[in-house]
């Protein structure tokens, strides 16, 4: 297990260093763009053009910029935002972390409690008209684009109806950090939460719907069934127990992908001062070095999040294991 | 006469599918007794897996339809509910199943299966449940057993996963034992010791047995009675010896003239039975087997019922006389009769 | 020995069932699922309603949707009022437009902010949705395969190569890889040139071909494992057998058999490239003026939904059905192609 765990590491650190380079040509080197340009943004003064160009060595050869780069993102940690006043990048992202957290690690709660509950049920009631039903409303919760979801939310909770007793709950749009305020930090997700667990809820009910119907059909839960278990102990310990395994990897790679920056759009939508709101703040003020630092943290957890997922899975599925 | 341990009446179980009704089984009946050895016999499709499943209530289909009766000591297992059905499954009659990869659970180590099965019948604590599983895997023949309770089906080799299927079916003790072709899926050389396992634990513990296979080879040495099925149907029903010798239905002729043997001239070539079994969708109103049959009159048309034509009770369901199917069986299992004639 | 009269027996083979073409089989299995023609059928709907978008515009609603229209004027039951009324806001100084006036000739959906007619927009912006939706899906596809197909037959180092590149490329968030090349993309405002290629800003190819590419990986992966697996069947030994070339292995024996595995994605991956499409164009970095797609009429419906929600619930509606149908869709397509019969009856 411990090689297993090394080698995957050494990937790991071998598939980050290709994201880097990707990002640096992406950023850097695009064919038509002048990257000195592209990092002042709008505060493109000949001066300050000047400095971009000494900083982050832009006469110099390509390994070297990219060396500049990494350093500046992560060892000196100077990177610094010229669109937004000189603001130091990289404290400001770890500064946004929590509040994604918050964001990410709530929804996941709730949607893993819905899928299983989606999945189970409609796999237990399939023959009947529950089942399709079921299946029809995860669709529908996969089908609507969350940032629609959001604003349909905020219509109502921020809206008409906030005068009643239903949502007059709900904060303004904001996040209040759990240190502050616990239970303003509660309320003011629980609208976020739903909204962003729908989409995910209703793919991994669907998905885990299917591995149990697979399931029930193996060799080894028929085995089960004739052992004389309890079809709530088939259920949990045979059927479950290994449709999880898929159900787990996949809940691995959306969860890193998420705080990663992909639940920029509910942010954005609720006013979550994250990570990716950060982000969209970035590009719609064209601030590259911000973006840039942004893609390549995000693209970090998303790679950890693969190399967790993977010696997960080895642990869940004694087959995988190496000898 | 003592009431047999099992009886079969009449099953019927068919599945609605989008193209019509498939009868698997269409009205079979077989008793076994206690410590007796029941071999069942039949190429794929004969529904002989679906008979089994159906005495175990395994089939989860919700499209299938069950008549008929199955006695177990006296009580219709179709009848019972899920829980008194879930209490005979493992304690009272236990199956092991052909391919024993896929059978096993993968994830989880052969000790903790074999002790789930006996801890869900069995008030008994996990360790003494884990020494069990310790001894019956001795008892099945698998070497350094307090070592190799911990390790994963995928970790043993094919014959030794069959072994272990083995230790668990018989961990509770059951009065019957189901094997669903236990041997298909394994090289030669192992069937012979898998086969050999199943006999000493029979004569050691006084199972019955039934034994599903498609080769006639395996029922020769254990089977006491032997049971040869097409098409949903028992065609022929009889003891060992009788349907081996004595063989009173054309399809077990077919079946015992395609086995190559060692004592008997060499023939060119080994007789087969020319066409295939009919669908299930659309059974012939007479004789199943009339199609491929080569001594086909017009009685045939007609359904034959499964009878006691010969004496002894070995039945068969064909509506040649017993004096005209001595005539004409000899040259239809050994072909070489008829080269040599030539 | 007298010998019975035997009648001869007939030994051709006379299968209950005949056989069929697989293709022929899966259509027949489709048509018999109404849900999934259901489907289709609503999909098919958008797609012609989209389409007559100039003539709903024209000749219906008589407007230009895609040109602001601040001091324009409309007829509601029968009286002529002006598109963007005073009094809005909190001070009553702004400028509110019309709501829904449910005269499908007049506003049928209000105006937006800058006095469009929101009805005609809709089905303008379905265009770009739907032409990004669907192009994208196929040119990723098409790349995808054939990155698949090279990889799969090659295999070794090949494969290694290619499936490793496709790995770093899915390590993407998905968003910030598509924003990331849209921000680099789009700060040129003349376009982008690669070589004698010119795509200006505005185009839709733009939006398209990054959809297309971030979404290579999607599909590679399942489509590499078909390749594999036909790969090692024995028919393509006996074409090799037979003299067959590289090119003509990969054309004539792998690709027919991958092809199901791509079709039954396809549904899936235009849903999956509309809603990126509408999430890139809410951001601003999808769909550019004077374009307009669904994404961008949420976002600007976003200053108005307290009071007037339309804006914005009438696209998102629209994308729901629209990806709903698609995802029912590609349910019945994987059910119709799939060989395992639904009744396994076991001898």
């Amino acid at each position: 297990m411990l090689t297993f765990i090394i080698r995957r590491s050494l990937w790991t650190v071998l598939v980050l260093f290709v994201i880097t380079v990707l990002v640096f040509i992406i950023f850097f080197k695009t064919p038509g763009v002048d990257p000195a340009r592209a990092i002042a943004g709008r505060n493109s003064s000949p001066a300050i053009l000047a400095e971009i160009r000494a900083q982050f060595g832009l006469n110099k050869p390509l390994p070297v910029q990219y060396a500049l780069m990494m350093k500046k993102i992560f060892i000196s940690r100077d990177l610094v935002s010229y669109s937004n006043q000189g603001v130091r990048v990289v404290p400001e992202i770890a500064a946004a972390t929590p509040a994604t957290l918050s964001l990410v690690f709530g929804a996941a709660v709730l949607w893993v409690v819905m899928a299983i509950g989606i999945g189970v049920a409609a796999a237990l009631l399939r023959g009947t008209i529950l089942d399709p039903l079921l299946m029809i409303l995860a669709l529908i919760g996969v089908s609507a684009p969350v940032f629609w979801l959001g604003q349909v939310a905020n219509m109502i909770t921020q809206g008409g109806l906030h005068g009643t007793f239903l949502f007059s709950w709900v904060p303004p749009l904001g996040y209040t950090p759990l240190t502050q305020d616990p239970l303003l930090w509660f309320r003011g997700l629980v609208i976020p939460w739903i909204t962003l667990s729908i989409a995910y809820a209703g793919l991994y009910g669907r998905v885990l719907r299917a591995n149990l119907i697979e399931t029930q059909n193996e060799d080894f839960v028929r085995t089960a069934h004739a052992k004389g278990l309890t079809d709530g102990r088939v259920l949990r310990r045979h059927t479950l127990r290994t449709s999880m395994i898929t159900f787990a990897s996949l809940f691995g790679l959306d969860f890193g992908a998420l705080v990663a920056g992909s639940a920029l759009l509910t942010e954005v939508v609720f006013g979550i001062h994250g990570v990716g709101y950060l982000t969209y703040q970035a590009f719609t003020n064209l601030d590259l070095p911000t973006i840039m630092a942004t893609v390549v943290y995000g693209a970090f957890f998303i790679v950890l999040a693969n190399a967790i997922v993977d010696i997960v899975y080895a642990w869940l599925d004694p087959r995988i294991r190496p000898e | 006469m003592t009431e047999p341990l099992l009886e079969v009446r009449d099953l019927k179980v068919s599945f609605r599918t989008e193209d019509g009704l498939v009868r698997a089984v269409d009205g079979v009946s077989f008793s076994l007794s206690q410590g007796e050895t029941l071999g069942i016999v039949g190429e794929s499709g004969s529904g002989k897996s679906v008979t089994v499943m159906s005495v175990m209530r395994l089939i989860s289909d919700p499209n299938a339809r069950f008549e008929g009766e199955v006695l177990y000591k006296g009580r219709d297992l179709m009848t019972l509910s899920k829980d008194q059905i879930r209490e005979i499954r493992g304690t009272g009659i236990a199956m092991i199943f052909q391919d024993p990869m896929t059978s096993l659970n993968p994830v989880y180590r052969v000790g903790w299966q074999i002790a789930e099965q006996i801890r869900a019948h069995e008030q008994v604590s996990k360790q003494a449940a884990h020494a069990r599983a310790i001894e019956l895997l001795a008892a099945v023949g698998i070497p350094r057993p307090a070592e190799r309770v911990d390790s994963y089906p995928h970790q043993f080799s094919g014959g030794m996963r069959q072994r272990v299927m083995i230790a668990m079916a018989v961990s509770c003790n059951p009065d019957i034992l189901i094997a669903d072709e236990p041997t298909t899926a394994l090289d030669v050389t192992i069937q012979a010791q898998i086969l050999n396992l199943i006999k000493k634990l029979r004569n050691d513990f006084g199972t019955a047995v039934v034994l599903i296979t498609h080769d006639m080879g395996v029922v020769a040495d254990l089977a006491d009675r032997i049971a040869v099925m097409y098409a949903g149907r028992i065609v022929e029903q009889g003891s060992r010896r009788g349907v081996f010798y004595d063989a009173q239905h054309p399809y077990t002729w077919g079946l015992l003239g395609s086995i190559a043997r060692l004592d008997r001239p060499k023939p060119r070539r080994l007789s087969a039975i020319p066409g295939m079994p009919p669908s299930l969708l659309r059974l012939p109103p007479g004789c199943a087997f009339g199609d491929r049959c080569t001594h086909r009159f017009d009685l045939c048309d007609e359904r034959p019922p499964l009878l006691d034509r010969v004496g002894g009770g070995h039945l068969d369901a064909c509506h040649l006389e017993p004096k005209q199917k001595k005539e004409v069986r000899e040259t239809t299992i050994h072909p070489e009769l008829i080269e040599e004639a030539e | 020995m007298a010998l019975l009269e035997t009648v001869e027996v007939d030994t051709e083979l006379r299968p209950a069932i005949a056989g069929r073409n697989p293709w022929a089989l899966a259509a027949r299995r489709l048509r018999r699922n109404r849900i999934a023609l259901a489907a289709l059928g609503l999909f098919v709907l958008i797609v012609i309603l989209c389409v007559a978008a100039p003539l709903y515009a024209n000749d219906v609603a008589h407007v230009n949707p895609l040109v602001p229209n601040l001091n324009g004027h409309t007829i509601v039951n029968g009286k002529v009022v002006p598109v963007m009324q005073q009094g809005g806001g909190v001070l009553h100084l702004g400028e509110t437009p019309i709501g829904p006036t449910g005269d499908l000739s007049h506003y049928f959906l209000g105006a937006d902010s800058v006095g469009r007619d929101v009805a005609a927009l809709l089905l303008y912006g379905g265009r770009s949705s739907l032409i990004i939706g669907v192009g994208s899906a196929v040119i990723c596809s098409v790349v995808a395969t054939v990155i698949a197909l090279i990889a799969g037959f090659f295999g070794g180092i090949v494969d290694a190569l290619l499936s490793r590149l496709m790995d770093v490329i899915w390590a993407f968030p998905l968003y910030l890889l598509a924003i990331s090349i849209s921000t680099e993309l789009l700060t040129h405002s003349s376009g982008f040139q690669v070589g004698p290629v010119h795509i200006s800003a505005s185009s839709l190819w733009l939006p398209t071909t990054i959809i297309a590419f971030v979404f290579v990986p999607y599909v590679y992966r399942p489509v590499r494992g078909q390749v594999l697996s036909v790969v090692n069947k024995e028919f393509v030994e006996a074409a090799i057998a037979q003299g067959a070339g590289n090119l003509r292995l990969i054309f004539s024996e792998i690709l027919p058999n991958v092809v199901s595995t791509v079709i039954v994605l396809m549904p899936l991956m235009i849903a999956l490239t509309i809603l990126t499409e509408s999430a890139l164009s809410f951001l601003s970095i999808g769909v550019q003026p004077p374009n307009v797609s669904w994404g961008t009429i949420i976002q600007d419906g976003t200053d108005l939904i307290y009071n007037r929600p339309w804006v914005s619930l009438a696209p998102g509606i629209m994308i729901v059905f629209t990806v709903l149908s698609l995802n029912v869709l590609g349910d019945g397509v994987r059910d119709a192609l799939d060989p395992r019969a639904k009744l396994r009856v076991e001898g």
